[in-house]
């Protein structure tokens, strides 16, 4: 009976081992990026409703450290698991599509869809996401937030 | 020392260690907020993020006319395999009053996404293997013609049948102006016997207190609270599919988020009819651990 338990929490582990050994996106991989340009017109041209609100950033900095931050790096600059967000890529895209891009997720690389939060939050993500401004890659590859 | 007794202890010492393993490797991870739904009978369309290890501890509290009230218990572990693929391990439990407590059983749980982005309706594939005795009360789910005098029946009785079943489901829900609407229909084979298939819903609908996030880290922020009702109930089974015979219930629901990675529910649930326990109070509480899978995969020499 032990043996058996021993094996199947063996298995388990590995089991769990293979779901994440799998390439994961990096912030030098372009086509991670791609997915932004699949959002249909009429989203990517919506307006942030919260652009005028002056805690939408700070609630979206809140928000970020809870449910991105884990993934994307706490300055946004991308880890193992997720891209930069401070890439041309991202910095670039609509307000709308970013929303897009939030509420849908990318599930087969790994992005969960995030439409579990309400709306005004995800526009809120949106505000802080936006607040980025770019820097310039240094030689080392990585890059810097600088943030308002 | 007795023979029994060490049998049980050393039962307990394993079923102990089993329980506790993924809190030691959750160890290894951080803990993360996520927005947890606030049901606890229905399911919703969204996932275990990737990675990320949910341990969550559920009890019910039953009265029980016939019988002996009941409080059933269980610890759920909540994995994400995949962006797309959830699954999780039930270790089932239950004290009934004047009578003993005993371990009821296991299940093991999939959802499948079937869908890559969001849409009108969200499905999402469920499947289940559980092995549990006739003990078993937490009330998961209501099926077929599940009644409250099936769990008037003495433990030592109760727990001599074993039952092995497959229990599908399909999980539909929207999100639509902060609202969630969701709706399981249910379809469970006991594979012991020639049981026919049963038959069961659920349908919850819930909403955050808040919809815009505060500026502010708080615990008592409305956005952190999520409430909601849940209806669920038996719809009879293949040879005898409908309402009669079956119980129903009503359940009014409601989590808090906390900032501290920590989430409780509550729910005080009441029968709609005389074949239903009169009164179903569930709470729970849950943490989430992010990197759960990474740390697994380090310990195996993998890169991430």
């Amino acid at each position: 009976m032990m043996q058996r338990t021993s094996v199947l929490l063996l298995l388990l582990a590995v089991g769990v081992a293979a779901t994440q050994t799998r390439s994961t996106p990096t912030s030098k991989d372009n086509s991670v990026y791609a997915e932004l340009a699949k959002a249909p017109k009429k989203a990517a041209a919506r307006r942030n409703p919260l652009e005028p609100d002056p805690d939408a950033v700070a609630a979206g900095a809140k928000l970020f450290g809870l449910h991105c931050a884990e993934c994307h790096g706490e300055m946004a600059e991308g880890g193992k698991k997720a891209p930069s967000l401070l890439a041309d890529e991202v910095q670039q895209a609509s307000s709308g599509t970013l929303f897009w891009l939030l509420t849908n997720g990318v599930v087969r690389k790994g992005m969960p869809v995030w439409s579990k939060l309400p709306e005004a939050q995800r526009w809120q993500l949106v505000s802080f996401i936006k607040s980025f401004t770019p820097a310039p890659v240094s030689s080392a590859g990585g890059e810097k937030a600088s943030h308002p | 020392m007795t023979p029994f007794s060490r049998v049980t202890q050393s039962f307990f010492q394993r079923a102990l260690a089993f329980a506790l393993l993924p809190l030691a490797f959750a160890s290894f991870a951080l803990p993360i907020q996520a927005q947890e739904s606030p049901y606890i009978v229905t399911y919703d369309h969204y996932l275990e993020e990737p990675g990320s290890l949910e341990v969550e501890y559920f009890s019910t509290f039953g009265t029980q006319r016939g019988g002996n009230d009941f409080h059933a218990f269980w610890a759920e572990f909540e994995y994400g395999a995949t962006a797309w693929w959830t699954t999780e391990v039930y270790l089932d439990g239950q004290t009934t009053f004047g009578d003993s407590t005993i371990f009821t059983g296991f299940r093991w749980e999939n959802r499948f996404r079937l869908l890559q982005r969001e849409h009108f309706i969200n499905p999402v594939l469920y499947l289940e293997y559980e092995q549990t005795s006739g003990a078993d009360k937490i009330l998961k789910e209501v099926e077929g013609h599940d009644v409250e005098a099936d769990y008037a029946i003495p433990n030592a009785i109760a727990r001599r049948e074993h039952d092995h079943e497959l229990e599908s489901k399909l999980l539909l829900s929207r999100t639509v102006g902060g609202w969630n609407f969701a709706e399981n229909t249910i379809a469970t084979k006991n594979l012991t016997g020639g049981n026919p298939w049963e038959f069961g819903y659920a349908i919850g609908a819930s909403r955050p207190l808040a919809l815009k996030a505060s500026a502010q880290r708080c615990s008592f922020c409305p956005e952190n609270f999520v409430a909601g009702i849940e209806i669920y109930g038996g719809l009879g089974d293949r040879y005898s599919f409908g309402l009669h015979d079956t119980s129903h219930y009503l359940a009014p629901v409601v989590a808090w988020n906390l900032p501290s990675d920590w989430t409780l529910r509550l729910s005080p649930g009441f029968g709609l009819n005389d074949n239903s326990h009169r009164f179903l109070l569930r709470w729970g509480v849950s943490r989430e651990f992010s990197g759960f899978g990474a740390a697994i995969s380090r310990l195996f020499g993998g890169r991430s």
